[in-house]
């Protein structure tokens, strides 16, 4: 049995006098300890609505979830508020997006550490700011006793995001889950704090969900990779063989927009033509049938089922044949 | 080359000493520039000097009817300037300067007690709505509604009316209480602001109890515009506390001198003798100027949008 089951994981948005929204339909995925496993889409797929339905971060009313979120063998949906407070930061860490204002600006850094190592560990303050320093030291912030005194802006964007890095790890949680933790930094600082959470996860054998749209992010860090698209996993595969062959025209065109260093000066990228705004909802087809450049007509007629190919998930009626080159270039 | 680096260290530690330490530090940065906020504080400055000395101060003792063999009504006199004496006396023949000396402590203590009595009252119900929220969050704003929805001074009239027996304590719970839902409003705000913001969601995926999350994360982001309003208010309790007293509903003990309460007296004699009225209303104007001014430049440099 894996660290977290995710199963049929669905999570419907309602309000009063408006159409219910599908955000999450029906997400399975497994992480195991050690493990990285990449939720990647564009804005607007469920990725970080998966996330925060995992923590149990989403409002009570107005979003109703359904499926199983197992940890452990325990059903985290249907643990009580007061459990799942004492589960959140001990058991199941996370990483949010922005570094700066995920941080209390009044707070100095170091007591945000503390907070939770009293929280959950029972640690009296000196102990704990001890502990702290030796966080802080482990993901790399130069003279942390320094730096357990400033506030939040005095810490650079990196240092920042390395300092909630330090939080989320405090407690030794067995779940990471990081959402988007490198699109607020720049590009060197990226690489940095990737390599950062790829060394933690391998020494503290910490499960890691890795919550990003930007496939260098996947090609680096994960083992596993669910393409999701309008809420739906529609392709499932490990790093290296979604890579090398994309199958689902959605994560063939995910891959070859990417822009590339050695290609032909004056070359035109190859985006993904149309957006979000075009789907159908997937009860009648493929919702990204309308931007497929593959689409056939039972695309807009069938929903397409999840089929296992030779430990691939891949959700289509016209795939991409292996070898295809990058979809024709549309005028920009 | 040992030494060179060690010194090259210090000097960047030194940098981060100076670099600004929090909000307030650099809000503090700001204002030791503004004119404005120098003046302001420089008039409360002296204003509460003069109100902590002027038992010192006042030359006489303003409630020693000294000059009364000065007073004949009949006649419409009254002590004028006179040697020992430099605003001569009141109705009463007592010291004017004195009076006007001693007469700030008790603005002060209004202004002050009622602010504060506000203020505590406004954080109370503000943290109630904002960090509970639902139907305690609709309670206390409708009420917070239905206290801003009558004219504050009339509130506070009806407020010191009820007491049958008026005193300097009324005067300031009828002020403070008619404070209490402007704060109320205000924290409630910031709170709702803060309740949606990053830092208090991140807090929530750390297993952080609601209290801490309400005290520690919430409610010292949402302070900034309480502090500013509370010396904006400041003035405004000033001024309706002698409204209060102008209309007899101050302290009746008139050997305690209230400016308000002295404009009160001599609304008989003010064609005759207009410098009675002239000088406890130009001191109540400039002091309710002094916190004004301070407060303006204080939301102007605490506002974050002015930061830069």
């Amino acid at each position: 049995m894996a660290l977290l089951e995710v199963r049929d994981l669905t999570v419907v948005f309602q309000r009063k006098g408006e159409e219910p929204f599908r955000a999450v339909d029906g997400v399975s995925f497994d992480v195991e300890p050690g493990q990285t496993v990449g939720l990647v889409g564009e804005s607007g797929c469920g990725k970080s609505v998966t996330s925060l339905a995992i923590m149990g971060l989403l409002p009570k009313r107005g979003a109703k979830i359904t499926g199983t979120v197992s940890y452990d063998g325990t059903d985290l949906l249907k643990l009580s508020d007061k459990e799942m407070r004492d589960r959140r930061g001990r058991d199941l860490g996370m990483v949010f997006q922005d570094p700066l204002s995920s941080l209390n600006p009044v707070v100095p850094i170091g007591l945000q550490v503390t907070e939770v190592l009293e929280r959950h560990r029972g640690m009296p303050r000196k102990e704990a700011m001890i502990e702290a320093k030796n966080l802080l030291d482990k993901v790399g912030i130069p003279d942390p006793n320094r730096r357990l005194k400033e506030y939040p802006h005095q810490l650079s964007g990196g240092m920042r995001q390395r300092a909630l890095i330090a939080i989320a790890l405090a407690c030794r949680p067995k779940l990471l889950i990081a959402d988007e933790p490198t699109t607020a930094l720049d590009v060197t600082i990226q690489a940095q704090i990737l390599s950062l959470m790829k060394e933690l996860v391998q020494d503290l054998g910490t499960a890691l969900v890795m919550i990003t749209h930007d496939l260098g992010v996947v090609a680096g860090l994960c083992d596993e990779v669910n393409v999701l698209y309008g809420g739906k996993v529609v392709e499932k595969a490990m790093r290296h063989k979604l890579f090398a062959e994309p199958r689902h025209p959605y994560t063939h065109g995910l891959l070859s927009s990417i822009p590339r260093l050695d290609a032909a000066p004056g070359e035109k990228l190859t985006p993904i033509k149309g957006s979000v705004a075009d789907n159908i909802p997937w009860s009648e087809g493929c919702a990204f049938a309308p931007r497929c450049p593959n689409a056939l007509d039972i695309c807009v007629q069938v929903t397409p089922a999840e089929e296992d190919q030779l430990g691939r998930l891949l959700r289509c009626h016209n795939p991409v044949v292996p070898g295809t080159p990058a979809a024709e270039e549309v005028p920009v | 080359m040992v030494l060179g680096l060690s010194s090259k260290k210090d000097k960047i530690d030194g940098l981060a000493e100076t670099a600004g330490v929090s909000l307030a530090a650099s809000a503090w940065k700001r204002l030791r520039r503004s004119p404005v906020f120098l003046t302001g504080a420089v008039i409360i400055g002296i204003f509460i000097a003069i109100s902590l000395l002027s038992p010192w101060l006042a030359p006489h003792n303003p409630a020693d009817p000294m000059l009364i063999d000065q007073v004949v009504k009949a006649r419409n006199e009254i002590p004028p300037a006179q040697p020992g004496h430099p605003l001569g006396g009141d109705l009463q023949g007592r010291d004017f300067l004195s009076r006007l000396l001693v007469g700030s402590q008790q603005t002060l203590i209004v202004g002050v007690g009622a602010t504060l009595i506000g203020l505590s009252g406004g954080l109370i119900l503000g943290t109630l709505a904002g960090a509970i929220g639902g139907w305690v969050d609709s309670a206390v704003m409708r009420l917070v509604d239905v206290m801003l929805s009558l004219p504050s001074l009339l509130l506070a009239f009806s407020i010191a009316a009820m007491f049958a027996r008026p005193s300097q304590f009324t005067v300031i719970l009828a002020v403070a209480i008619v404070q209490i839902p402007v704060f109320a409003r205000l924290l409630r705000g910031s709170m709702l602001a803060q309740r949606h913001s990053d830092h208090v969601l991140a807090a929530t995926a750390l297993g952080v109890k609601k209290g801490a999350i309400v005290f520690r994360h919430m409610l010292p982001n949402s302070l900034g515009p309480v502090i500013v309003q509370s010396t904006l208010v400041l003035a405004t309790a000033i001024i309706e506390a002698a409204a209060l007293s102008f209309l007899g509903l101050g302290n009746p003990d008139d050997r305690v001198p209230e400016w308000g309460q002295m404009l009160g007296d001599v609304q008989k004699v003010f064609d005759t003798h207009p410098h009675l009225a002239a000088w406890p209303a130009i001191c109540i104007i400039i002091v309710a100027l002094g916190f004004t001014l301070m407060g303006e430049t204080l939301r102007e440099a605490l506002d974050p949008k002015n930061r830069r």
